[in-house]
């Protein structure tokens, strides 16, 4: 049970005060899941398999394997080689690629824009299709439309996301000839890769946006609005549309952090070289600097857009920053 | 001269707990086309050595890339044609219902255990438990799932079993989220106060007040993380790093089938449209049971 305020306490908060703490509290915890996120990644990567074993390849010898090791530091303690990575990558240091023979984050930041322009534009397309299916079915539920937008829902969530984005390449790329089948390059090359990121939070989106809907059409001041006479448009947009949409705003970061982990499999597919494209690519060729750094990136990505989601939240729901 | 009866005696007496059901069952198309599918596809994987018409690893290297059979230079030697290596395609897919299954199966079991753990735990404890618990959720979520589990993959080698164990060790989160409110809720309740009060121990509580009112989210969940897993091994698989060849994995057959799609379509729509169909049963089954087991669906 909340002990019931005091005037003295109510006065002690301030006007403002709670976002303030609630902003130190969840940023605090938000830094302490980042670090937690590096020490599981790390430990990953050195208790699944042996990194020398795999750098050096499966011919070569002990001796060969045990060189790399020393080459490469590996035969520190954990906690050593922890430390060392994580106090250089504090500084933007991610270490040196094994194969490119660079160092990290410049090649991550220069395929950074890829994935943000996919992630972006997928979420874009998400929000351009759901909202108004979303507002349709809320109008009128049980209706064709309503149906028609939970069966694409229920469809569009059992649908292998890579085998959906090869089946656009051979109906837009191959048959039609729309657009360019895979690669890098213009805007015409994020069409399809952001249409198939796209489909996996349409069914969130539309979801929130159907119920948000439905509950703020049945409250009191909507009922008072259509009662004072305003057309149905007004009272749609500038009432119910507004107040139903609040949520889905917090939960539109959150997907895009997913997308951003998840375009990895879409940029796979369409060969779009995004970070994700890298990751795969560093993956298969054992360079383990870049794909520990891409983890950790991505994570603090999604890090970032969350507590941002949770600050969204906090300042337009106040009841959320006293738990 | 017998006495006729105009009123039908079911109809006035109430209907039997089993009867109600079997209706409600009977009368819900998604529940009911969900189970037809996971039925069809698990009696399939069951008796994959009898329906398959040849060994699914049988190469034949002169025979590579036949058509299925509506192609017009198909064969009923092969209905669904032949791969890359020769292999017969329809072989390939049904064996293909063993190792989806599977894995499916067995994601769902180890995260379900994990996560449900974890969520019970936390629910019931509250206080200091929870919040530790909560970030452990928290950073599972911040973590890259497909690229984590690319990793582990890649350095574990790529195996049947790796797959299994690194998806089931990541997708744990969204039971531990359900199963925490769910018992946070029901913690509250009176028979649950009544049991402690009568000083039931704690593993009695959660085994026989908690864990029944649970289940019905839990089987809910696990034919999320079910279907879930099932994607994201297919995915792996696609990224070359899941199932290893030579096994008949459907997402595997999508991604060796990826470079001849543009002139032999079906290589990858057909192992597609398997997944496709085995993931959308689940989601239906799953749906089906959520609208069944919501009470004020059961008047």
């Amino acid at each position: 049970m909340a002990a019931v305020p005091t005037d003295r306490s109510r006065q002690a908060q301030g006007k403002g005060r709670p976002l303030f703490v609630y902003f130190i509290k969840r940023s605090f915890v938000a830094l302490l899941v980042a670090i937690t996120v590096s020490v599981v990644s790390f430990l990953l990567l050195h208790v699944s398999g042996d990194l020398a074993q795999s750098l050096a390849g499966p011919s070569a010898s002990a001796a060969d394997v045990a060189q790399v090791r020393k080459a490469y530091g590996l035969d520190r303690p954990m906690v050593i080689q922890y430390l060392d990575w994580a106090g250089k990558a504090i500084r933007g240091d991610f270490g040196y690629s094994f194969f490119l023979k660079q160092p990290v984050f410049p090649i991550i930041a220069d395929r950074l824009p890829v994935t943000m322009m996919l992630g972006v534009s997928a979420l874009v397309i998400a929000l351009f299709v759901s909202i108004p299916l979303g507002i349709a079915a809320a109008l009128r539920p049980n209706s064709w439309i309503d149906r028609l937008a939970l069966t694409v829902s229920v469809f569009g969530q059992a649908l292998p996301s890579f085998w959906f984005g090869l089946l656009l390449m051979m109906l837009f790329g191959v048959t039609l000839r729309w657009l360019p089948v895979s690669g890098t390059g213009g805007w015409q090359y994020y069409v399809m890769p952001a249409i198939t990121l796209s489909y996996y939070s349409i069914p969130t989106f539309m979801r929130l946006t159907r119920a948000g809907m439905m509950e703020v059409l049945a409250s009191d001041y909507i009922r008072t609005a259509r009662a004072k006479g305003l057309r149905t448009p007004t009272v749609l947009f500038k009432h119910a549309l507004r107040n139903a949409i609040i949520p889905l705003v917090a939960v539109a970061a959150v997907q895009l952090g997913f997308a951003l982990g998840g375009s990895i499999v879409i940029e796979a597919v369409f060969s779009l070289h995004g970070v994700g494209y890298l990751g795969w690519e560093s993956i298969s060729r054992a360079d383990f600097p870049v794909v520990q750094a891409i983890v950790l990136i991505l994570a603090l990505f999604y890090i970032v857009l969350t507590l941002l989601a949770d600050l969204l939240n906090a300042f337009l729901d106040p009841r959320i920053r006293v738990r | 001269m017998t006495v006729e009866t105009y009123i039908d005696v079911t109809s006035v007496l109430p209907v039997s707990a089993g009867a109600a059901l079997r209706r409600r069952v009977l009368g819900h198309t998604t529940f009911l086309i969900g189970a037809i599918i996971i039925i069809f596809i698990v009696g399939v994987a069951l008796f994959a050595p009898l329906l398959a018409p040849h060994d699914p690893y049988a190469q034949d290297l002169s025979l590579r890339l036949v058509p299925p059979v509506w192609d017009e230079s198909g064969t009923w030697a092969h209905p669904l044609g032949t791969d890359q290596l020769g292999r017969d395609y329809l072989s390939r897919l049904i064996y293909g219902s063993r190792i989806s299954l599977m894995v499916g199966f067995s994601i769902m079991i180890m995260s379900g255990i994990i996560g449900t753990t974890l969520g019970v735990v936390a629910g019931y404890f509250g206080g200091r438990i929870d919040l530790v618990i909560n970030f452990i959720v928290t950073t599972r979520l911040a973590m890259p799932v497909i690229l984590v589990a690319l990793t582990v993959a890649a350095l574990a080698g790529s195996s049947l079993q790796n797959v299994i164990l690194v998806l089931g060790l990541l997708l744990w989160d969204r039971f531990a989220v359900v199963t925490r409110s769910a018992t946070l809720q029901i913690r509250a309740l009176d028979y649950v106060v009544a049991a402690q009060a009568v000083g039931c121990s704690i593993w009695r509580i959660v085994a026989s007040e908690i864990l029944p009112n649970v289940l019905n989210v839990i089987i809910i969940i696990a034919t999320i993380e079910m279907a879930n897993g099932i994607l994201l091994a297919a995915s792996l698989s696609f990224l070359g790093l899941g199932v290893p060849p030579p096994l008949p994995d459907w997402g595997a057959m999508i991604s060796d089938g990826k470079q001849y799609m543009f002139f032999s379509p079906w290589v990858i729509t057909i192992p597609g449209v398997a997944l496709f169909t085995l993931v959308l049963g689940i989601n239906l089954l799953g749906d089906g049971v959520r609208d069944l087991t919501a009470p004020e669906n059961r008047s």
